[in-house]
C-alpha cells in the first residue's frame, strides 16, 4: 500500500484515544500550528459578516455612511429597531412565514413518511418503479416556466398552497427516512401484525414512535427550507400583505415596492436610516436560526449522515 | 448513494414477512395477489405519487409548449405546434450564447472551489485533537448553511458596499472604493467566494463521516511501512474517502447547469449581465418580463436535458474508471 521510503523503524507513541499514532515530528508541530491558524481564520471569516451586521444595525446612520462601522456599533443606537418594528407590513409578514412554514412543514412531513415507509418495504411488489419515480425527479426537473404555468392554472395562485403543495415531498429528505426505516428491526412490527394491527395502526403505534428522531430531524430539514425560501412567494404571491419576510427582506434590499412602507415611517420621524433599516431587517429575520441553531444543529448532521451511510 | 432499489421483477427468495407463506409463483397472478396483501400499504404511496405526478411530472409534459405557441391564460399546453422554431430563436440569439458561457464559467468556478474546499477543510479538522476546539469550529463552519439565500445576499451587499467593510480595507489600502456590486469584472469573484462561505463547512459533513469509517490498522500499517503524516494522508486516508469523494463530485455535476439562480437573481443588475446573466436568469426574465412563455420553456428544457446528460455521463465514467456511482 505503501511505499517503503526508509526502512527507519516507525516512531510510535502511545495513541492517545482513538487517533493514529502521533508522531511528534518538529514538521508535524509546525503542521498542527498552520492547522490552528487555519482554522482560526476560517472561523472568524465566517463568523464575521454576522457580527458586522449586528454593529451596523445599532449604529447611527452617519457612521455607516462614513464607512467607519465594523465589529463594533459606532454613535449606538437602537432608533431603528423601533422603526422596523412599529412597521405593521413586517409583522404581517413575519406572521405569514410562521403559517407557511408550520403548513407546509405538516404536510411534507405526512407525505415523505407515507411514502418513505411504503418505500422501506423490500419485498413490496413494484418497489423499484416507486423508487424510480421519486429519483428521476432529483436529475430532471420540468422547469421553472412549466411549474408556473401549472401552479397558476390550478389556481394556487395567492395562497399557502402555492408554497407548500409543490415542494411537498424533498426526495433527498425522503431516501434519508427510507433508510432509517430500512434499519428498523422488523420483528416489532411482525408481532405488530400478529396481533392483528393493520398496517396503518403498525406505522402509526410501532414504528412512528421508533422513529421520533428521525421525524425530528425532518421536521428542522422542512422548516428551515420553507422559513428560508422566498422565491416561490415571490412568484406567486402578488399581494404585499401575503409575502413572508425573505420577500419583505429582499423588497427591501432591492429597494422595490413594498419597501416603501418602512421608508415612509422613517421619513415622518425624520430619521435618515436607509443603512441601518437593511442591518436591522436583516438581524431581525436571521435572530430566529441563530437562537435555534446550537440547539438542533446536532440533529442536522446526524440526518445528513444517516442519508449518508445508507441513502 | 445507491438509491436504485433491486430490480421488482427479482421476488424476495425469503418469506414475506407477516403473511402466510404464499401459493407458488406466478407471474400473472403476482400482482393481484401484491395488491389484496398490501392494498394498505399502496394505499399509503396515492398521495405522495399524486404529488410527483402532478408536481414534479406535469411540468415535465408542460414542456411541450416548447414546441407549441403558448399564450398566456389560454390552453396550459399551449395552442398549436411550431416544431424546433424556439429553439431554432434562442440557438441564434447572441444573448443566449453569452449566457450559456456565463453559465459554463460559474458552473465551473463553483465546481472548482466549492468541491475540493470541503474536503481540504474535514483533512484539517481531522487533524484536531483538541475535540472542544474541533466541535466548536464545526459548528460555526455550518452555520451559513441555515441562512436564507436573501439573508446571504443581503449581507454581501452589506459588506461589499461603498461603505462596506471591504471597501474600507481598499480605502486603508490607499485605493479609491470600488462599487464591486456594479462591476461585471467582479461578479465571478463575488459569486463564487459567497458559495464558498455558504458551502464548504456544511460540506464537510459527509467526508468528516466517511473519515470516521477508516480503519485505524490501515495507519498502524502504513506506519510500519515507514510512511510519514503525508503519505498516511495520501495513501490511506484520502483513498478511503474517494468513494464520497466520488458521489459528490457526481451529484455537483448535476447541478453545474443549475448555477445558483435565485442568489443570482438576488446580486445581479443591469450592468453587472455581461458577466452575471446566466441561462436560467434569462428565462426567467423572458418568460416573465417579456411575457414569451414558449421562448423560455424551450431554453429551459435545453438546460434540463444538458443537466441529465451531465450526470448520467459523469456516472458512467465514474462506474467504468473508479467502480463507484450513483446506482
Amino acid at each position: 500500500m505503501v511505499s517503503v521510503e526508509a526502512a527507519r523503524p516507525a516512531e510510535t507513541a502511545p495513541r492517545p484515544g482513538r487517533r493514529r499514532g502521533i508522531q511528534q515530528t518538529r514538521g508535524y508541530r509546525v503542521f498542527q500550528v498552520v492547522n490552528a491558524v487555519i482554522l482560526t481564520i476560517v472561523v472568524v471569516v465566517t463568523l464575521y459578516p454576522f457580527v458586522n451586521i449586528v454593529a451596523r444595525s445599532m449604529s447611527h446612520e452617519a457612521y455607516i455612511i462614513a464607512g467607519q462601522v465594523n465589529l463594533v456599533p459606532r454613535g449606538f443606537t437602537l432608533d431603528t429597531y423601533r422603526l422596523v418594528l412599529s412597521d405593521s407590513l413586517f409583522w404581517t409578514n413575519y406572521r405569514n412565514t410562521v403559517v407557511y412554514t408550520v403548513t407546509a412543514t405538516v404536510i411534507s412531513i405526512v407525505m415523505t413518511t407515507c411514502y418513505a415507509y411504503v418505500l422501506s418495504k423490500k419485498q413490496l411488489k413494484g418497489r423499484g418503479v416507486l423508487v424510480g419515480i421519486a429519483v428521476f425527479t432529483m436529475f430532471f426537473s420540468g422547469g421553472l416556466i412549466p411549474n408556473y404555468v401549472l401552479v397558476t392554472s390550478l389556481g394556487l395562485k395567492n395562497s399557502v398552497w402555492a408554497i407548500a403543495l409543490p415542494n411537498a415531498i424533498n426526495v433527498f429528505n425522503l431516501l434519508v427516512m427510507k433508510a432509517f426505516f430500512e434499519s428498523l428491526p422488523g420483528e416489532l412490527e411482525e408481532a405488530g401484525a400478529v396481533d392483528g394491527l393493520s398496517t396503518y395502526g403498525i406505522l402509526w403505534r410501532i414504528v412512528l414512535p421508533l422513529s421520533k428522531a428521525i421525524v425530528a430531524t425532518m421536521v428542522l430539514f422542512y422548516a428551515v427550507a420553507f422559513w428560508n425560501s422566498w422565491f416561490a412567494a415571490f412568484l406567486y404571491l402578488d399581494r404585499q400583505e401575503l409575502w413572508p419576510v425573505t420577500v419583505y427582506l429582499r423588497n427591501l434590499i432591492a429597494g422595490a415596492t413594498g419597501a416603501e412602507n418602512v421608508g415612509a415611517i422613517a421619513e415622518a420621524n425624520e430619521v435618515q436610516a436607509e443603512a441601518t433599516l437593511k442591518a436591522v431587517t436583516i438581524v431581525l429575520t436571521t435572530l430566529p436560526i441563530l437562537l435555534v441553531y446550537p440547539f438542533v444543529q446536532r440533529y442536522f448532521v446526524r440526518g445528513i449522515m444517516l442519508g449518508a451511510v445508507k441513502g | 448513494m445507491s438509491t436504485a432499489a433491486p430490480p421488482p421483477a427479482l421476488a424476495p427468495p425469503a418469506p414475506p414477512a407477516r403473511r402466510p407463506p404464499g401459493a407458488p409463483r406466478a407471474p400473472r397472478r403476482t400482482w393481484r395477489r401484491a395488491l389484496r396483501r398490501d392494498w394498505q400499504l399502496y394505499s399509503l404511496a396515492i398521495l405522495p405519487l399524486l404529488f410527483f405526478l402532478i408536481f414534479r411530472y406535469l411540468p415535465m409534459l408542460g414542456n411541450v409548449i416548447a414546441f407549441r405557441r403558448f399564450q398566456p391564460g389560454g390552453n396550459i399546453f399551449g395552442e398549436y405546434w411550431v416544431g424546433l422554431r424556439y429553439f431554432k430563436m434562442f440557438l441564434a440569439d447572441p444573448t443566449f450564447w453569452n449566457v450559456f458561457t456565463n453559465t459554463l464559467v460559474l458552473g465551473a468556478l463553483t465546481l472548482l472551489f466549492c468541491f475540493p474546499l470541503p474536503i481540504v477543510l474535514a483533512l484539517l479538522l481531522n487533524e484536531v485533537r483538541a475535540r472542544k476546539l474541533k466541535r466548536f469550529v464545526q459548528s460555526v463552519s455550518y452555520l451559513p448553511h441555515f441562512l436564507s439565500i436573501v439573508i446571504v445576499a443581503a449581507m454581501v451587499m452589506q459588506l461589499l458596499s461603498m461603505d462596506g467593510t471591504v471597501n474600507q480595507l481598499v480605502r486603508a489600502g490607499g485605493g479609491e472604493a470600488i462599487p464591486f456590486l456594479q462591476q461585471p469584472e467582479w461578479f465571478r469573484t463575488i459569486y463564487v467566494s459567497s458559495e464558498v462561505w455558504q458551502t464548504v463547512g456544511w460540506g464537510t459533513i459527509l467526508y468528516l463521516a466517511a473519515l470516521t469509517t477508516i480503519d485505524d490498522d490501515l495507519y498502524e500499517a502504513s506506519r510500519i511501512d515507514g510512511a510519514n503524516r503525508w503519505r498516511q494522508t495520501w495513501h490511506v486516508t484520502l483513498p478511503g474517502i474517494r468513494p464520497t469523494m466520488v458521489t459528490l463530485l457526481i451529484l455537483n455535476i448535476g447541478t453545474f447547469m443549475a448555477v445558483g439562480f435565485e442568489k443570482i437573481l438576488l446580486l445581479y443588475n443591469p450592468l453587472t449581465y455581461p458577466t452575471a446573466d446566466v441561462i436560467s436568469t434569462y428565462l426567467f426574465r423572458m418568460g416573465f418580463a417579456s411575457s414569451n412563455f414558449s421562448y423560455a420553456a424551450a431554453i429551459g428544457l435545453f438546460e434540463a436535458v444538458i443537466g441529465l446528460i451531465l450526470v448520467l455521463s459523469a456516472n458512467l465514467i465514474a462506474r467504468r474508471t473508479v467502480g463507484t456511482s450513483l446506482w
